[in-house]
């Protein structure tokens, strides 16, 4: 029990109730429930990529090119939508995630099969995914009275007093947290980037590990590209712009490991929430939006400063007083 | 004893040479160049191709630095927000009413203090310099979104313009001359002296270097160093080009920057690679921008462009080698 | 069950290469049901590639393996494993952010409802392996929290949780201290009996006469011998393994010790080794002996300033000395030759001359800028020195041998003209010729006055070689024997911590 109350995730929830805490002390306003759960659905596409996100990082890789891949996805179901209004909302959503799983495999592919880096693969991938949104479109915007009312309403109605967008990332955390917990391709991600080496001797194949690991980022990276567009009612080449970092930053700050093979996902869920929180209360202290940048750098550098802290091991343990078992 | 001797070397160096990825590219480069001068009408003349040198010579002064920083295994991609955040502090000092020299030393010295900020962090402390940089990309662009937010920085002296808009000797740039003396500096520090040799054993093996009597964390830290004073020198020429700031300034030249040292056939991985081979990488991307600019393509195709260039540079000779080892 | 004449399974003919060396050609292992066979031979002649072979690691270019007679392919790991074969790697295999209950059963956990894993099956199962060994280890203990012993113990759990026919041992016994290796061949002997069978590597004789019923020797790559091992004698098996006739022989050289050149006094750390002190004299050869995990290496990079000891103080030719990076050791004059020569000791994808020379660059460079010239004479002259076998001086390290690597590193150390020289763990895993050239060399080294300080863990080496030992045990120095008192007994029981007199 102590070991828990230790641990990275209880330190990050008094972090954040802290955080209520001041924010409460001058505005109560913001910690009323129906307000909190406003919070919580706005950080909800945050807290989907860095799911993702976690388990690429898991796996020793990085993937910076979820905004894009959200941008990107998010566009070409706006324009099926122009194209076929009357198809049904469910075949939006099957074709987002399609999608980004395929540019999640592109990903996938280049890491496992030719072992090209994984930050130079997303770092191009990237900016090929705008790309491809301004040769679609030719920087042309997609507006609200573009897209059908039933695209633009899914993510917005209420179910037992929560937006299904809400709805689609709690599903997610559970769906995730069982997947990561208890399936054998969970623990893959965790060996394979724990010890790669030993992971081979398992009989994981490392390689493939990490394409799974992308394939699952770019198919959360697609859905959320739909709900994205949808909820904002705007597709354009620069949806989410820079986004890729702050899902970063909601691991780093989640306590997942950029070394690989430490992380969870209720680690992803608080970092994700902890900037959604500080995103949604600036406006509210009255200090400006622009300074949500440097704040959320300031976040990676501390807690990545914390993390390292934590993870730092002390040496092998050779003297029996170090040992810990009994 | 038998006094069979060993012989220095087996292949002369300029047998090396010629086997090169820069002789490689120089090809490319010279093929561009022909290809352009097909293309355009306007692209052999004297004065474009001076202006065309604009596009790549504030990027390649940083590339340097980046390409000593990559061979030695680390990264920075804060190198384009230390670019705002240099440019941004000289702004703010122009309102005060300081003169050029002072803009300068301003400039340089955002950029040191940057750069030591990077070092202190990854080689102090032992963090992976992907994440912090990462974090400081957020941070000190989002210190000149604090302080800029949506306004601009302008006024700035008349001598000041020379760094970005003079001209040496008729058609020659001050920025290219300062370029070409940088890239002499790099290319002696790198492959001629204690300091350059240090850095490929580094890159090749940390702990090996280690053991070896190198003080890695020294050398890292001034590695930083140099990255963060040449995006100081960077921001100087650009600022001075474009005579105002905006805290936007430079965004995704991080990307730009890698590329070009990736494409100048350095390791991203470390230990190997070139000056002369960045330079000719400089010119290539010069060229393609410029000859895609005269047929009129759109910036961010170019950026599609240099996205696939990035990953295909790395991945077309490992699928030479997939393919002839079938 | 078969009968225990027909084996479950063999290599036939198989052969592996690797760029540029063969690292088996043509051999042959028959495994039998309940019989322990016997994998003899030196290093490098080829014993771990037959066991990522079996597992399915490697893949064999030529040749085949066979179970109950038909052959098979293992492309993965997991179809060696579904074929019931297991093993116990040399190396960590290990993951340290799991569970002691997820590192036994990764890949082939107990599976429950909606094929989700089972995690109380899962320790429950893990409970019993461990109890089987005697282990007192939880299964829910995260891994980075054992000590080296419990860790291959729970690496043991590994094989054991597989349902196999064939259990693989490669050295299993390496980190087990006397009482642990005692409860091993227990296990061992019960496996027997459950008809599996076993290949057994080690190169322990006393370990392979206690247990093994046949042994298959290996020498550079191919099968030399094979038999029932009460057919055959210690002397015998050598002869296999060598080649020829081997009394190791070592230098004999005359002693003469000079002054006092490092004295060590109560280094600690928190979990690596405590209390150590010792002095050192010009021309002696101090040996370290313990072992694998005694904490020799730790407390060497230590004094070599790559971790930080919490206490302690060192004098070299009597002034107290601050050693906090490898450089201030360098500059004091103490060097080091790590175990690990590929990561540590060597760069091996830089040149030769650039290996030697990067710590002396001071002396072959004017005013920071580098002479090539220079370089390649100061290497030439050290390479020379110690008879390296290498095409150019411009080769990679990499692509050199063992034993030439070695000489690489030791030469670069030699450049720099120090007073103290660590060598830890010389000659391991470099063939028996490279061998005899180190100790040689180790010889003269102490002769014209430097002071040598050897971590091995052969036992035959620190006896011959030694003027005085350090034995190590947990952290600890367990004794210091001076050389008339050395000898294999007395190491054994200072290492494996038994107080009484041995039998």
């Amino acid at each position: 029990m102590t070991k828990l109350l230790a641990s990275r995730e209880a330190l990050l929830m008094v972090a954040i109730a802290i955080l209520l805490a001041i924010i409460a002390w001058r505005f109560p306003a913001f910690v009323v429930p129906s307000n909190l759960l406003a919070v919580f659905n706005d950080t909800s596409p945050l807290i989907l990529l860095a799911i993702g996100q976690m388990i690429v990082i898991l796996t020793k890789c990085i993937d910076l090119s979820v905004a894009a891949n959200l941008a990107l996805t998010g566009m070409v179901v706006s324009l099926i939508n122009i194209a076929v209004p009357g198809l049904p909302v469910i075949f939006i959503v099957l074709i987002a995630i399609g999608f980004g799983t395929l540019l999640g495999m592109f990903n996938g592919i280049l890491v496992w099969k030719l072992a090209i880096p994984p930050i130079v693969v997303t770092l191009g991938t990237m900016t090929i995914f705008r790309g491809i949104i301004f040769l679609l479109t030719e920087g042309k915007w997609v507006n609200s009275h573009e897209m059908s009312d039933s695209f633009k309403s899914v993510p917005r109605t209420d179910l037992l007093g929560l937006p299904i967008l809400s709805w689609i990332a709690i599903a997610a955390v559970i769906l995730f947290t069982i997947v990561m917990t208890r399936t054998s391709l969970g623990r893959a991600f965790y060996a394979a980037g724990g010890n790669p080496h030993a992971a081979t001797y398992a009989g994981i194949n490392v390689g493939k590990t990490q394409f799974w690991a992308f394939t699952i980022s770019g198919a959360i990276a697609g859905l959320t590209g739909y709900l994205w567009v949808s909820r904002f009612a705007v597709a354009y080449v620069d949806v989410a712009g820079g986004f890729e970092l702050t899902v970063v930053a909601a691991c780093v700050i989640g306590g997942v490991s950029i070394m690989g093979g430490i992380g969870t996902v209720f680690g992803a869920l608080l970092g994700a929430l902890f900037l959604g929180i500080i995103a949604n209360a600036l406006p509210v202290v009255n200090i400006s939006p622009f300074s949500q940048m440097a704040i959320s750098g300031g976040a990676i550098i501390i807690a990545v400063v914390l993390n390292a802290q934590a993870n730092r091991s002390p040496g092998r343990i050779i003297l029996k007083k170090a040992e810990h078992a009994t | 004893m038998n006094t069979r001797s060993i012989p220095d070397r087996l292949q002369s160096p300029l047998e090396r040479k010629v086997k090169s990825w820069e002789s490689l590219l120089m090809l490319v480069a010279i093929g561009i160049f022909v290809a352009n001068s097909f293309a355009s009408p306007y692209f052999l003349n004297a004065w474009n191709l001076s202006d065309a040198t604009f596009n790549f010579t504030e990027k390649a002064m940083i590339a340097f630095a980046m390409a000593l920083l990559i061979i030695s295994g680390e990264i920075d991609l804060s190198v384009a927000s230390i670019i705002a955040l240099a440019s941004t502090a000289m702004g703010a000092a122009v309102q005060m009413g300081v003169g050029t020299e002072g803009l300068v030393l301003i400039g340089l010295a955002t950029g040191l203090v940057c750069g030591a900020f990077n070092g202190i962090l990854v080689t102090g402390l032992g963090l992976p310099s992907i994440v912090v940089t990462i974090g400081t990309m957020s941070l000190f662009r989002g210190i000149s979104f604090i302080i800029l937010g949506d306004q601009a920085y302008r006024g700035y002296p008349p001598e000041f313009a020379f760094f970005g808009q003079g001209y040496v000797w008729w058609v020659i740039s001050f920025e290219f001359v300062l370029f070409a003396i940088i890239a002499v500096i790099y290319g002696v520090v790198l492959h001629m002296t204690n300091f350059g040799r240090a850095v490929y054993a580094i890159g090749n093996n940390p702990t090996g270097a280690l053991f070896s009597g190198i003080r890695v964390g020294r050398v890292k830290f001034i590695l930083f160093l140099l990255t963060g004073l040449m995006s100081g020198i960077a921001a100087i020429c650009l600022t001075s080009r474009l005579g105002s700031t905006r805290p936007s300034i430079a965004t995704g030249w991080e990307l730009e920057i890698v590329t070009m040292v990736v494409l100048g056939g350095v390791n991203i991985l470390g230990g190997s690679g070139s000056i002369p081979g960045v330079v000719i990488a400089a010119f290539v991307m010069g060229l393609v921008t410029f000859g895609l600019g005269l047929l009129n393509v759109p910036g961010i195709v170019m950026s599609i462009v240099i996205g696939a260039l990035l990953i295909g540079v790395i991945a077309l000779p490992r699928l030479w080698t997939m393919w002839r080892t079938r | 069950m078969s009968p225990s004449d027909a084996p479950v399974l063999s290599l036939k003919k198989v052969t592996k290469t690797f760029p540029g060396v063969r690292a088996l050609s043509e051999v042959s292992i028959d495994l039998y049901p309940g019989k322990v066979t016997a994998l003899v031979g030196e290093n490098g002649a080829g014993k771990s590639t037959v066991v990522k072979t079996l597992t399915g690691i490697y893949q064999p270019d030529g040749g085949e393996i066979r179970v109950d007679g038909a052959a098979v392919q293992f492309p993965t790991p997991q179809s060696a494993e579904n074929a019931g074969v297991t093993a116990i790697h040399q190396e960590t295999v290990l993951f340290d952010e799991l569970s002691v209950a997820e590192n036994i059963f990764l890949g082939h956990a107990p599976k429950g409802r909606f094929g989700l894993i089972d995690i109380r099956a899962m320790h429950k199962g893990a409970q019993e392996i461990l109890d089987g060994l005697g282990a007192k280890i939880d299964p829910g203990t995260i891994l980075k929290e054992l000590g080296t012993a419990n860790k291959h113990l729970v690496a043991i759990s590994r094989a054991l949780s597989v349902d196999a026919r064939v259990v693989i041992m490669d050295e299993p016994t390496a980190a087990l201290s006397h009482a642990e290796i005692e409860e091993l061949y227990e296990l061992v002997d019960g496996l027997k009996a459950q008809g599996k069978a076993i290949l057994f590597i080690s190169h322990k004789f006393d370990e392979i006469f206690r247990i093994a019923d046949n042994y298959t020797v290996f020498r550079d790559g191919q099968m030399v011998g094979d038999g029932a091992i009460a057919d055959v004698s210690e002397a015998e098996l050598v002869k296999m393994m060598v080649g020829r006739d081997v009394s190791q022989i070592f230098p004999e050289r005359d002693r003469k010790l000079g002054e006092e050149v490092l004295t060590v006094e109560g280094y600690d750390h928190p979990t690596e080794f405590a209390d150590i002190g010792f002095t050192l004299r010009r021309g002696e050869i101090l040996g370290f002996y313990g072992l694998v995990g005694a904490g020799r290496s730790e407390f060497m990079q230590a004094l070599f300033g790559t971790t930080k000891p919490t206490a302690g103080t060192v004098h070299i030719d009597g002034a107290e000395t601050t050693i906090r990076s490898p450089a201030d050791a360098v500059s004091h004059g103490i060097v080091y030759v790590p175990e690990d020569r590929g990561k540590q000791g060597a760069i091996v994808d830089l040149p030769i001359f650039q290996n030697v020379t990067l710590p002396s660059l001071k002396q072959t460079s004017r005013k920071g800028f580098l002479k090539l010239a220079e370089e390649f004479k100061l290497a030439r002259e050290y390479t020379e020195r110690l008879d390296l076998r290498a095409a150019s001086l411009d080769t990679h390290v990499g692509s050199l041998s063992g034993g030439n690597q070695q000489k690489v590193v030791i030469a670069k150390w030699l450049a720099t003209e120090p007073k103290v020289i660590i060598l830890d763990e010389p000659t391991k895993g470099i063939d028996i010729g490279s061998k005899a050239a180190v100790h040689e060399f180790m010889a003269e080294l102490a002769a014209q006055g430097l002071a040598v300080i050897m971590v091995s863990s052969e036992i035959p080496e620190i006896v011959g070689m030694s003027d005085r030992v350090i034995i190590m045990r947990e952290g600890r120095i367990a004794a210091e024997l001076d050389r008339q008192d050395i000898s294999p007994e007395v190491l054994v029981s200072h290492a494996a911590g038994i107080t009484e007199a041995t039998a």
